[in-house]
């Protein structure tokens, strides 16, 4: 029994070598941040000459006239941020809401696990379907939508006419509606793995199934369900073909969500590809501000989270 | 499972076939604008039933990506509705040879129910998409078309928001015809309008006019006839009101005198049927190939495209070329060596 532990365990069984592993672990992470890095150094390089000529103007301002070499993106990145934001606000309470109902007990398991199959469908859906979809079935109806608020709540500027099919709030909506799966499904794995004790615990104090669920189940996952938001808002801003089909891809800024807008990425890939000159610098200049959003809102949201975790690290 | 060993049959089938055709044949690659993309991916399976042994890769990449690939050399011929500007022929070493191959026309398609036959002025063209003309009972339109029953309602004004020739050649002509639209919007593959909603390419454009009532836009002739779109009449430099189909652009093109190197728009054409909004598309091929096998393969396939290559035209949307543009582009492909 002796001889062959010996053989194993003892630093005399072992041949003096790399560890292979190791070394295969560290260069496929390096080569990672290498390759980002890279891809930044690139854009950044295609994107000098318009660096140069605009520099900070080129955010402030919101001219896009590509035959009279200027160029401002405040528009685009004003509806980045807004059809984002608006995706996620139609977003969370839907998705936080589907993820309580798959994680407790209201139905069998198979059902829950039938329908949180379904809801993870919607993230297997290619971005162009959701893009036709939202033409031919969510383009209609926000139009009727928007006739009927420009005229019952034409003052408020959100709400000014005239409604357009294509407009802010349609690629708001079909966003909202891709973004679901990933947060339904994140925020769901953060409910389920609340620890049981702590649900017994509420229900032995005396607790309702809904005060359960508000005072004890929700703050304790809360870091996850921030986690989720974060996510969900990074793929709304990302997203490119679904919105450029149903923005209506305008650089006119405009308070309406009934008026058409544009973001970065749909910019982008309008406009990629029959561009010349300083046109194409200043499309990778926008590219660079679209991945400083991104980069700024990651940031943002691992601090929240950082937050919240230290706020529920007693009760976890 | 025994799907599965099915599917990887019919895959090892499929690869083994390629590896044989492949081995055999001539390959071509082009690149350039998506236009006539359908048009040429059509020529290529319609060439490869004549010939078996030429296989031409034709990808939609745009006109300025097809410019750019052909002057790096990367593909055998490029393809663009901007042809190419003299800075760029003469940075290809190898000279370049423009051969029209196609053409399309612009159209300005509608959505008023009801409303068939729109007349629209010069005036009227561009004052709509400079927003100056904003109510389809304008007094501007009521007078081209007193026949009709306008509604009073703001006209949607639609446009393409990627960059594309169809906005270069629209913009071209209503710069020539406005001062105005001259001044406020310009010439170019992707230009700011001062109204209106985008829509990504002419299917986007297309979605957009179809579904609201009240929409106007320009999209070229054939998506706008596939999808049973009204369009206007537009008032040509004579004053006539000209109805797009192919036989008026046809006309057009056929009147159009062609410069030595062939590359022309007729910007504002003058006779008196003569539809307004017409472009011819080009093939860049280089003046020299180095491959002898290649430049026989490739002058087979344009000569073809060229005669029998332009009876596909009009059932996807395009306009034939006129017999005299045919015999001039034939004769530049014989410059080919």
């Amino acid at each position: 029994m002796s001889a062959p532990e010996k053989d194993i365990i003892s630093p005399a069984g072992y041949r003096p070598a790399p560890d292979l592993f190791r070394i295969l672990c560290q260069t496929a992470s390096l080569l990672t941040v290498l390759m980002l890095g890279w891809i930044i150094y690139e854009i950044l390089e295609s994107a000098w000459p318009s660096i140069q000529k605009f520099g900070f103007d080129f955010m402030t301002t919101s001219a896009w006239v590509p035959n009279r070499e200027r160029f401002g993106v405040l528009p685009f990145i004003i509806g980045t941020v807004a059809s984002s934001l608006l995706a996620i606000l139609l977003a969370f309470p839907l998705g936080v809401a589907i993820a309580i109902f798959l994680s407790e007990n209201f139905l069998s398991a198979s059902i829950r696990q039938t329908m949180r199959f379904v809801v993870e469908m919607l993230a297997a859906i290619p971005s162009v379907v959701y893009g036709l979809w939202g033409i031919f079935v969510i383009i209609p109806i926000v139009k009727a939508f928007g006739d009927w608020a420009v005229g019952s709540m034409g003052d408020f500027p959100l709400f000014s006419g005239p409604a357009y099919g294509n407009s802010l709030l349609t690629a708001s909506v079909v966003l909202a509606i891709m973004i679901l799966p990933t947060i339904t499904a994140i925020s769901r794995n953060a409910l389920a793995s609340v620890p049981k004790t702590l649900r017994e615990g509420a229900y032995a104090l005396g607790s309702t199934r809904w005060e359960a669920i508000f005072s004890v189940i929700l703050p304790t996952a809360a870091p996850g369900i921030v986690a989720a938001t974060i996510l969900g808002l990074g793929r709304a801003m990302g997203e490119t073909m679904a919105v450029a089909m149903l923005i209506g891809n305008s650089s006119r800024l405009s308070w309406s969500i009934l008026s058409p807008s544009g973001t970065l990425a749909g910019l982008l890939a309008n406009q990629f590809g029959e561009a010349q000159g300083l046109q194409v610098n200043s499309l990778m200049y926008a590219a660079l501000i679209l991945i400083g959003i991104t980069l700024i809102v990651n940031l943002l949201g691992e601090a929240v989270l950082r937050h919240t975790q230290k706020q529920t690290a007693g009760i976890r | 499972m025994k799907l599965t060993s099915s599917w990887a049959l019919c895959l090892s089938i499929a690869t083994s076939l390629a590896f044989v055709t492949t081995g055999q044949s001539q390959q071509i690659s082009g690149a350039g604008a998506t236009f006539p993309a359908p048009l040429y991916q059509r020529w290529g399976v319609e060439f490869n039933k004549v010939q078996p042994g030429i296989q031409v890769n034709y990808q939609s990449v745009g006109s300025g990506a097809g410019v750019k690939n052909f002057m790096q050399g990367v593909v055998d011929f490029g393809a663009s509705d901007a042809a190419m500007t003299d800075d760029e022929i003469a940075k290809v070493s190898a000279g370049v040879v423009l051969i029209p191959a196609t053409a399309g026309e612009i159209v300005y398609a509608y959505n008023l129910p009801g409303v068939i036959g729109l007349k629209l002025t010069r005036e009227v063209m561009a004052g709509i998409y400079l927003g100056t003309v904003k109510k389809w009972n304008d007094p501007a339109i009521v007078k081209a078309n007193p026949d009709l029953k306008l509604p009073n309602n703001p006209i949607q004004v639609a446009y393409r928001s990627d960059g594309s020739g169809t906005t270069y050649v629209f913009t071209q002509h209503l710069s020539e015809i406005s001062d105005d639209f001259d001044d406020q919007v310009g010439t170019d593959k992707s230009v700011t309008f001062p109204v209106g909603v985008g829509g990504k390419g002419n299917e986007g454009v297309t979605a957009l006019i179809k579904q609201s009532p009240g929409t106007i836009g320009y999209v070229e002739y054939g998506y706008a006839k596939d999808n049973g779109l009204s369009m206007a009449s537009l008032q040509n430099k004579s004053g006539n009101f000209v109805a797009p189909d192919i036989a008026s652009a046809r006309d057009t093109l056929s009147n159009v005198p062609l410069p030595e190197n062939l590359r022309i728009w007729p910007v504002d054409p003058e006779g008196a049927n003569d539809y307004p909004i017409v472009s011819f598309t080009w093939l860049l091929l280089y003046k020299k190939y180095p491959n002898a096998e290649k430049l026989k393969a490739l002058k087979e396939f344009v000569s073809w495209g060229l005669t029998a290559g332009q009876s596909f035209s009009e059932s996807l949307g395009y306009v034939p070329l006129p017999q005299p543009v045919v015999e001039k582009a034939k004769a530049a492909l014989d410059t080919v060596q």
